[in-house]
């Protein structure tokens, strides 16, 4: 299982962060420090994963953006990678062709993506095709609910003139 | 309207926080941010709840509280609309954990959106609890879960199958209802809901063996027919990764038949062929075959043996180990090191590979073969491996050499063909990464060498060498200067030269220098000087003619700012000038340090069956404090930080005077004449140890003792000598001869009873109320045992009823209790209740008797409880 994903920029700032196991507030705010300081400071050549408190934390890095996953000793590093880069892919696909910033400014689109493609820290959808139309499907429920606000705020507005 | 809110939004705020140039502006910025959303939940504010609360969530990741949105979240969470609800759940799962009694509140809500008849709503209930939801809310939402496990859409479907997973690892008690509805999700086609499915199953599995004896015989026909349909799919786009048909379900199932299999012939049995199909037909070129690859080898190594599926897996593995792509070498290393305990013939195979994966530049792979080796090690491939890691430490980086050094020590220490291998291999690593070596490491050396005699001469010299090379080394600089002051003689008459050795030239000044530069060199930590001043005073005897200056070397540290070291270097003036006839009793060469009472003492506990509440230190009757803990260990510590408080006079009388920390008396001493128990206490001031057998042969030249103490045998045989002699005496003589000392010389004190006959009667145990007095027979056929007969006697007033005695031996001994000749002790020593004890000893001859006891009874109904050790057995028994 996921325990957490952490999106961490090169320069240490944290993009995005998603917790499935229980860690308080402040043990959080330590473990995104120890993570950013094993990982930022590894090599570009070496293998994509990192021991840590008898876990493994398996990232590859896309562009200035390392992308996080920790998970438990005995579950499969390299099926990790692929569930990291399918969420890069989708992320892809929705932003078309995502960089740091769309994730900064739409940091809530990125979270609802990973909520369609883990629930629980195990995976939900291995089809990018079925998340995208998800997400689609819901943002525009959102659309029509602020076209509804803004038509019945129009009104309000006309009628009070 | 609330002029804060009206402000910027989400955008602007990013932008703001971006701009900022320093830590300082940021917190500016998100100050003033917070103060307005604060402003703005104050006033209820409802049109900008859902952006305040995005505001929140940025925040947030900044790393700055943000406790005071969280009831924001439950009313966005509460409201009518998707919109809100949708970033009222986000909030709820990245600002609160299930630690916090506010999720509680959301329990009602989150039932109501599970039955909302939008499925987008149901979804993100079910994706909220299932990432967050505690013990309790499992319990209440259950139901609810699993009936969305039959909901029409499978998107909620597969959400609900995950939620499950949460819920029952919460609440296991609960697998049992999802059993059935999880079996049904496995017939499915939809790829998500196949996916969790599969995953709910093996989680199941962990939870209930019902569960898993369930599938285990309605679903493997089904799972192996889904994983061939899989592995046999023709390209699909929507599932494709790097030419495989979703490798995600494909490690899914392998899994599950992984669980399924486990233990059980005939499922493992019908999965063979996939699993071989998968092992040979899975393309290795690209991550994602790499993958299932990866995954089948395991499923394949876990379940019920097939021979030829094995032999695939490791030339799998093999082929993983030659890659060039890190990932694949470090999984390989990974699972070779479960390939273990199935072939360890084939991993073997691949030892210099994993040899060479040890001097790896990837830190993670490192550490991955520097464990595999270590389990490949055998008697037959130490030596090699061995001299490959040492090697290789010379190089290595520095943060790993601790890992490195750790591992090899525990090598060399487990496999150690023979004692001079063993030295030479700890003296190399302490020469390359002495800083690294732990101190139990040391303690052991030292224990391994005072154990080889006809090795000193040679490790001694060893050591001097590499000092001479290396004295940037702590812990090789502190074994060199303890066997310096141990043997700095057999340093300088190249005593017990080996063949292999060149012959050095080393003079009494020289050795005496090692002392001095470690004492002198500001590096060094105090334990290291400390020791040095030790080895000084200790070659002030062996050397007479550099005895001078050795002193000028000590009376420099009176000087010193360390406490410990003045205080050590003003004692040990005092001997040198005014004790010297006493000198070369008090330090003469350590004793054969105990191995097994060493290695019984790393092992954490001595082997006991008391409770370790009975190790506290016990007053016995000669006066000396004897503590459970073997003394060994604080060898080399000043400060012991379990020293019992000495409870006997002389030991309170000792620290007084000097103040120091005494490290825990001998526990082996059972000499019990006062003179002995003089040194004794002082040797343990000087943490020369236990009082050595030979010092009790020279001791009656100072206090002039008379001979028969001197048994020839004693001074030989070293540690755990018993003198048989019942002595209650004498824990004043034992104060007042350290008194004299310390003042001047002392009289001499009563000369000890004759030995008895062979087996004398010894008090084992006496307190103020209560005395054991052990009588000795031996059945003549049988060495081993023996027959101990215990007489209990009652010292005080009181009449003690439910008197019961127990007692406990370490494991090479055997130890069966006859029933006691009554449970009441009359008051006043007017009666006697006995028992008899019968003793094997395992290892007759070379290790004496030992027993830890406990007596409990009632004195007019109240509990009282003795414990003790019993060291003094006479040593032939």
């Amino acid at each position: 299982m996921i325990h957490f994903v952490l999106l961490i920029s090169r320069q240490g700032k944290v993009r995005l962060t998603k917790w499935y196991s229980a860690y308080p507030q402040k043990e959080r705010t330590k473990v995104i420090r120890e993570i950013s300081g094993e990982v930022l400071a590894r090599g570009p050549k070496l293998c994509n994963f990192v021991e840590w408190r008898g876990l493994k934390v398996v990232y590859r890095r896309y562009a200035s953006l390392y992308f996080c996953m920790c998970i438990n000793q005995g579950d499969n590093e390299l099926e990790v990678l692929e569930i990291i880069h399918h969420y890069v892919e989708t992320l892809d696909r929705y932003f078309g062709s995502v960089c740091e910033l769309d994730l900064i400014f739409n940091f809530h689109k990125a979270y609802y993506i990973l909520d369609e493609l883990l629930l629980a820290g195990e995976l939900q959808e291995s089809s990018k095709k079925t998340v995208a139309r998800l997400i689609a499907g819901q943002d525009a429920l959102v659309e029509t609910a602020k076209e509804e606000a803004n038509s019945i705020s129009n009104i309000i507005a006309q009628a009070s003139k | 309207m609330n002029p804060f809110s009206s402000g910027t939004r989400l955008r602007d705020m990013i932008r703001a926080i971006r701009a900022c140039k320093t830590a300082a502006e940021e917190r500016a910025v998100v100050r003033k941010e917070c103060a307005a959303i604060r402003a703005s939940i104050n006033e209820n504010d409802q049109e900008y709840r859902h952006r305040n609360l995005a505001k929140l969530m940025f925040i947030h990741m900044l790393g700055y509280p943000t406790h005071f949105g969280q009831m924001e979240c439950l009313k966005l969470i509460a409201s009518a609309g998707f919109p809100e609800k949708r970033i009222g759940y986000l909030g709820l799962m990245l600002l609160l954990d299930e630690r916090q009694e506010v999720l509680m509140l959301v329990t009602n809500s989150l039932k109501q959106d599970l039955n909302h008849t939008n499925q987008y709503i149901v979804g993100l209930a079910l994706c909220a609890l299932g990432n967050i939801c505690s013990a309790e809310m499992a319990r209440d939402l259950a139901p609810e879960v699993e009936r969305l496990l039959q909901f029409r859409d499978p998107n909620i479907r597969k959400k609900a199958a995950l939620c499950s997973i949460r819920i029952i690892k919460k609440v296991p008690d609960l697998a049992e209802n999802f059993i059935n509805p999880a079996a049904a999700l496995l017939k499915e086609k939809h790829h998500g809901v196949l996916i969790t499915g599969v995953q709910l199953c093996t989680d199941l599995c962990k939870v209930s063996s019902e569960a898993l004896e369930h599938f285990r015989k309605k679903c493997t026909e089904v799972l192996v027919k889904t994983l061939k349909d899989v592995a046999n799919s023709p390209y699909a786009p929507e599932y494709d990764v790097g030419g495989i048909t979703d490798p995600f379900l494909h490690i899914r199932l392998l899994r599950f038949l992984r669980v399924l299999g486990q233990g059980d012939a005939d499922a493992s049995d019908s999965m063979n062929d996939i699993l071989a199909q998968v092992a040979t037909k899975t393309e290795s070129n690209k991550n994602a075959g790499n993958a299932i690859l990866y995954e089948c080898v395991e499923t394949i190594m876990s379940i019920e043996d097939n021979g030829g599926l094995r032999v695939l897996a490791i030339n799998i593995l093999g082929r993983f180990l030659a890659n060039r792509d890190n990932n694949i070498r470090y999984v390989a290393l990974n699972m070779l090191m479960k390939a273990i305990s199935v072939d360890a013939q084939a991993v073997q195979r691949h030892r210099a590979t994993i040899l060479e994966c040890v001097k790896d530049s990837d830190a993670s792979i490192r550490k991955r073969a520097l464990e595999l080796v270590y389990l490949l090690i055998n008697e037959s491939n130490v030596k090699p491996l061995t001299k490959e890691l040492i090697d290789y430490l010379e190089v290595s980086d520095q943060e790993f050499k601790g890992d490195l050094t750790a591992k090899i020590c525990s090598i060399v220490e487990k496999f150690s063909p023979e004692k001079i291998w063993y030295i030479d291999q700890m003296l190399k690593v302490l020469s390359e990464a002495g800083n690294f070596v732990k101190d139990e490491v040391c303690h052991a050396l030292i224990v391994v060498i005072s154990n080889a005699p006809d090795l000193h001469g040679y490790t001694v010299r060893a050591l001097y060498k590499a000092f001479q090379a290396s004295s940037e080394q702590e812990s090789l600089v502190r074994v060199a200067v303890w066997c310096i002051g141990e043997y700095g003689d057999m340093l300088v008459k190249n005593v017990g030269m080996l063949d292999v050795e060149d012959p050095i030239t080393v003079t009494e000044s020289d050795a005496v220098d090692v002392a001095e530069i470690t004492i002198k060199r500001h590096t060094s930590d105090l334990t290291t000087k400390a020791m040095a001043l030790i080895a000084l005073l200790k070659l002030s005897s062996r050397f007479p003619s550099c005895s001078e200056r050795i002193r000028d070397i000590i009376v420099q540290q009176k000087g010193s700012l360390v406490l410990e070291l003045q205080q050590r270097s003003l004692e040990f003036n005092s001997i040198l000038e005014k004790h010297r006839n006493i000198r070369s009793a008090l330090v003469e060469r350590m004793p054969v340090l105990d191995e097994a009472t060493f290695s019984g003492r790393r092992a954490g506990s001595v082997p006991t069956t008391l409770s370790p509440s009975t190790m506290a230190s016990v007053k016995v009757p000669n006066g000396v404090v004897k503590s459970a803990a073997a003394p060994l260990v604080d060898l080399l510590d000043l400060t012991s930080d379990d020293a019992p408080a000495p409870s006997s006079s002389s030991g309170d009388f000792l620290n007084d005077i000097l103040g120091v920390d005494l490290s825990p008396a001998s526990a082996h001493s059972g000499a019990s004449q006062a003179a002995k128990n003089g040194t004794d206490v002082l040797m343990d001031i000087l943490s020369l140890g236990t009082p050595p057998a030979q010092s009790s042969s020279s001791t009656p030249d100072i206090f002039s003792l008379s001979q028969n103490q001197k048994s020839p045998v004693a001074s030989l045989d070293g540690l755990s000598t018993s003198s048989p002699v019942s002595a209650r005496a004498a824990s004043s003589q034992a104060a007042s001869s350290i008194i004299d000392l310390l003042d001047g010389l002392g009289p001499s004190p009563p000369a000890p009873e004759n030995n008895g006959p062979a087996y004398p009667s010894v008090v084992a145990f006496e307190s103020s109320s209560l005395r054991v007095m052990f009588d000795f027979l031996k059945s003549p056929g049988n060495p081993q045992i023996t027959v101990i007969k215990a007489t209990f006697t009652n010292l005080s007033s009181n009449v003690y009823a439910d008197f019961v005695f127990q007692a406990a031996v370490p494991k090479f001994l055997q130890l069966h209790l006859d029933p006691a000749s009554g449970n009441t002790l009359p008051a006043n020593s007017s009666g006697t209740v006995t028992q008899t004890l019968r003793v094997t000893n395992s290892q007759h001859g070379k290790k004496s008797l030992v027993m830890r006891i406990r007596i409990a009874y009632k004195i007019n109904g109240k509990d009282v409880l003795e414990e003790g050790q019993i060291n003094n057995f006479p040593r032939e028994l």
